[in-house]
This record gives C-alpha cells, structure tokens and sequence, in this order.
C-alpha cells in the first residue's frame, strides 16, 4: 500500500517542525491567556496527523498559526524548511464551516485560489475537474452552495483547498457541522481523497473515534493551558472501513486517549 | 455517499400556492373596482361638490385628453427624467462615498459627524435655497433628487461592507488575497443585498424630491401641473397627476425589485435595511 511509505516521517524529514511553540492573549485585566504551551511535533511528508482535544485546548489556535492567520507568541514553525510567517500558498485549508460564496457555483468556488493567485486558469480548470470528480461532485458543477446539502458544500470546500496543489492540508473539524451518519461516510471519503491526492494532512476534531480512524499519528491535546499530552501511533492498516472501529486495536487506542480528558474530568 | 438533491416541491403544492396567488391578484382588483364604484356613487350619495373631489370618470377622463393632447405626455418625461436622473447621481455618489467610508477609518472619522447632520436635515428644507441658486430649471430638480437619494445608499453601503462574513474575510486572507481582490470577490458582493434594498428606498425618495423641488419653483413637470390645477380649481387634473406619479413610483420599484431578484439571486431572505 502506498501509505505504508507514507507513514513513515523520518525517511524523508518532516514537512513540517514545530518547535517550543507558544501563544498567548493578552487579557483585558489581569495575566495573560496562555493558549499555546510548548508545542513541539514533526509532520511527515504525506503524513494523515489527527489533533483531538476538547473544546478550549487550543487546537483550532494552533491550526491558525500554522496557517499562519495568527502569528505566535514565541516557537519556531517550519513548513517545507522554511519559516511560517503568515498565510502562504502552499497551505490549503478547509475550515470549519464550508465557506463558499454564495453567488460562486461548484467550480467557480474551486477556482477561487486560483484565480486569487493569478495561476494559469485553463490549466488548473482541468485540475479542478479531476478533483470536483474526485469527491463525486462531477454533475454539480454549475450548483450553488444553496442547492448543496452540508456533505456535499464540505466537499466543495476541500476540492479548493486542494485546487492549488499546496504542500499541506489544513483541516479544521470539517465534519463537526454534519449528522453522526454523514459524518462517517465523510470520514471514509476523506481517507480515500487523501490516499489518492496524496497529501499531507493536519486534521483537527474533537471526536477521538474520528482522529483515531482518521490519523497515522493522533495528537491528544489538554486545556489549560493548551499543552500535547500524548501523541499516539496508530498502525491499522489502511485503507480503513468503519468495521474497523470495533477492532481490540481501534477501540483500546480509543480508550486510552479517552483516559486523559476523564482524568482531568473533561468527557468527550 | 448518497448525493442527496433537494427533494422538488410536489407538483399539487405548486398548483396550491399558484391558485392561492391567483385569487389573491383576483380579490386586489375586485378591491379597486369596488373603491371606485363607492367613490364615483358615494360623492353623489354625499353631496360632495366635484370642485374638491372629481369622480372617477372625469380623471379617467382627464388623463385620455391629457394624453392626446400630449402636454401630460411632455410633463410626466420632464419629472421621469428628474426622478431618474437625479437618482441615478445621487445613488452612485452615495455608492462610491460608502465605500470608501467604509474601507478607510480615516476617511469614516474625518466625515462621520458631517454624514449625520446633513442626513438629519430634510433635505426638502434646501430645495427653495438650490432653486434660488440654480434656477427653476432642470439642474435644482437634479440636485434635490440626488440629495434625497445619495443618503439611502450611503448608509446601506456601509452597513453592507461593514457586515462582511469573518469567515469569508479570513478565507481570503489564507488564500493571500489582495485588499482590492477581497473587495471585488467578496465584499461588494456581500453588500449587493444592501444596495438594492437602498436604490428602492431613494427611489421613493427620488419621487418625492422631484415632486417638492418642481413645487419650489418650475415651468414643467407634474409638480408644476399639480400647482396649476390649484390655481385653475381643476381637481381632475390634479387628480390625474396623481395616478401617472404612482404610476411612476410603482414602475420603477418594479424595475429596481426584479434587477434585484435577477442580480442578487442566492439571496432568498430578508435583507436587514438601514432607512435613512
């Protein structure tokens, strides 16, 4: 299987070294809001890297500086070798919202980053087709987002991130807008687009069934301040069906991430 | 996945409701006919003199002769062309300042007090001084016209900007957007909503304008027609003018409502609208 490889970060270095990373907010009175404290993880080339945490750990912080639409406090992030110091190109990110304009259809939504960034637009065109086809939204082209369901508008959303080519995927809980079946069926999707786009995934959800099915590596994250507490690897082999949440392996993961956040009285 | 399309409304709800609209454009015109009929029968009824209030007939009477003889015709064009023109001005400039209010604080700060003062003056108020100034011909119907109209706009402009959606503001900002490329995407596009609800507001105002600055002072137009009648006691003709002037209004509210619904078509619900 090509993930095998994939999987694997230290063969070709990290695409992306985070490194002592810090945030905090300034107060209106008193100290600080540390939201960020010593943030330091790799994320291999092609690597599918889950961050689970509830809500207030600071996990969507993080997938903000790292796209860099927020800057740090202190730390140091580098995304290919080389520093991250505001929005780039290479980022794609689908929020957690969809996103779209309204009076864009399928593919002029797709073709918004292209067009933004002045990129030859009867090339990317073609590129745009293959993907809209690759989330099976071939047929729906010239729809609107008001006549997409929720699945479908997600879709659309990460079709542009991925328009560019850029070098990383930034998601952040993408699904958490959608009904529990969905959601699966998404979860599933969403692993076969990133076997096939082969891309480098950082993926952030606050349901540890997801980032568990989903991840190479799960990042457990605990609040106050936003600190990694653990990262897991996860060795199931892909690509992975939703029988696999009833393996001992799944579910064990599942529980020992769940012990942190029982511990310190946060359920999921 | 299943790709789920929007289940179509079923062919029996569509008749319901284009039946249920049918009788409802039905019942408005019985209402006019029956207004009407009480109004031509009850002056009689009342012993209302027709020196104060002509019947139905004698408007309808009126406006034909009018027509043929075509100085309604030559009056009605000179207050259109006031109303139109002047809105036409007095929208864009409201247009263009509520842009740039609304992307420069320095520019917002700088004229925020002046935009309030003036907007609380009736601009109707001036319309004896533009008259003195630019005389009683077509350029002070202009400039009151354009005055009631450019507030409308202003406000609507900048409160549509302003209300951009964060999220699509820093979608743009990842996508390493230009300020002038996020404002052509997505701010002025979000703002469209708000401008039309603001062109049909000055477009009543417009109406008014015209109207109030022809009674100020002028040689043609349905303001000025209006006052003839007064002093000529001829309630039919006055009358007259007053249906070719809802006319008017209603036409051009028309024209402004199905530009709207064509431009802005992802737009379903109500837009919040700021009167000025």
């Amino acid at each position: 299987m090509a993930t095998a490889a994939v999987a694997e970060p230290s063969r070709a270095g990290p695409l992306i070294e985070v490194r002592a990373l810090n945030k905090r907010y300034p107060a209106q009175r008193g100290r600080p809001v540390i939201a960020l404290e010593d943030i330091n993880f790799n994320i291999g080339e092609g690597e599918f890297l889950t961050v689970v945490g509830p809500s207030g750990c600071g996990k969507t912080t993080l997938l903000k500086v790292l796209a860099g639409l927020v800057p740090a406090s202190s730390g140091t992030m580098l995304l290919s070798g080389s520093p991250i110091e505001g929005p780039r190109r290479d980022v794609g990110i689908v929020f957690q919202n969809a996103v779209l304009l309204p009076w864009r259809n399928v593919m002029q939504n797709t073709m918004l980053p292209v067009e933004v960034q002045g990129l030859d637009r009867g090339k990317y065109a073609a590129r745009a087709q293959g993907l809209i086809e690759m989330v099976g939204l071939s047929g729906f082209e010239d729809k609107y987002p008001f006549e997409l369901s929720g699945g479908m508008q997600q879709r659309n959303s990460i079709v542009r991130a991925l328009v560019n080519d850029p070098a990383v995927l930034l998601m952040d809980e993408p699904f958490g807008a959608l009904d529990a079946m969905t959601r699966e069926s998404m979860n599933v999707e969403l692993q076969r687009i990133w076997m096939e786009a082969k891309k480098t995934v950082f993926f952030i959800t606050h349901s540890i069934a997801e980032a568990v099915f989903l991840g190479d590596r799960v990042v457990v994250m605990t609040p106050r301040p936003g600190r990694i507490a653990e990262i897991y690897d996860v060795d199931i082999p892909r690509p992975r069906t939703l029988d696999v949440m009833a393996t001992p392996e799944f579910v064990n993961t599942v529980q020992s991430i769940r012990r942190h956040f029982d511990a310190k009285g946060h359920l999921d | 996945m299943a790709v789920v399309e929007a289940p179509p409304r079923s062919a029996f709800a569509m008749s319901r409701r284009a039946r249920g609209r049918v009788v409802a454009i039905g019942s408005s015109v019985a209402l006019f006919v029956v207004l009407m009929l009480a109004w031509q029968f009850g002056l009689r009824a009342f012993n209302i003199p027709t020196y104060l209030v002509p019947v139905p007939t004698k408007v309808l009477e009126r406006l034909v002769q009018g027509f043929n003889g075509g100085t309604f015709m030559m009056h009605s064009a000179v207050t259109l062309q006031e109303i139109v023109v002047g809105w036409v001005v007095g929208s864009a400039l409201g247009i263009l300042l509520g842009i740039l209010i609304a992307q420069y604080s320095f520019i917002d700060t700088m004229l925020y007090p002046y935009v309030v003062a003036l907007n609380a003056l009736p601009k109707v108020a001036v319309a004896p001084l533009l008259v003195v100034w630019f005389g009683q011909g077509f350029v002070s119907k202009i400039i009151v016209t354009a005055l009631v109209a450019f507030f409308p706009l202003l406000v609507n402009v900048t409160v549509g900007l302003k209300s951009s959606d964060p999220e699509q503001l820093e979608l743009m900002r990842s996508l390493t957007a230009s300020r002038w490329q996020t404002f052509t995407k997505v701010q002025i596009l979000n703002a469209l909503p708000n401008i039309f609800a603001g062109l049909e507001i000055a477009i009543v105002l417009a109406v008014v304008g015209a109207i109030v600055a022809e009674f100020v002072g002028s040689e043609e137009g349905i303001g000025y027609y209006i006052q003839l009648s007064i002093a000529l006691v001829d309630p039919a003709g006055m009358f007259a003018m007053f249906v070719i002037l809802a006319v008017i209004s209603w036409l051009l509210n028309q024209l402004v409502r199905q530009v709207a619904r064509r431009v802005v078509f992802w737009q379903r619900q109500n837009v919040i609208v700021e009167s000025a």
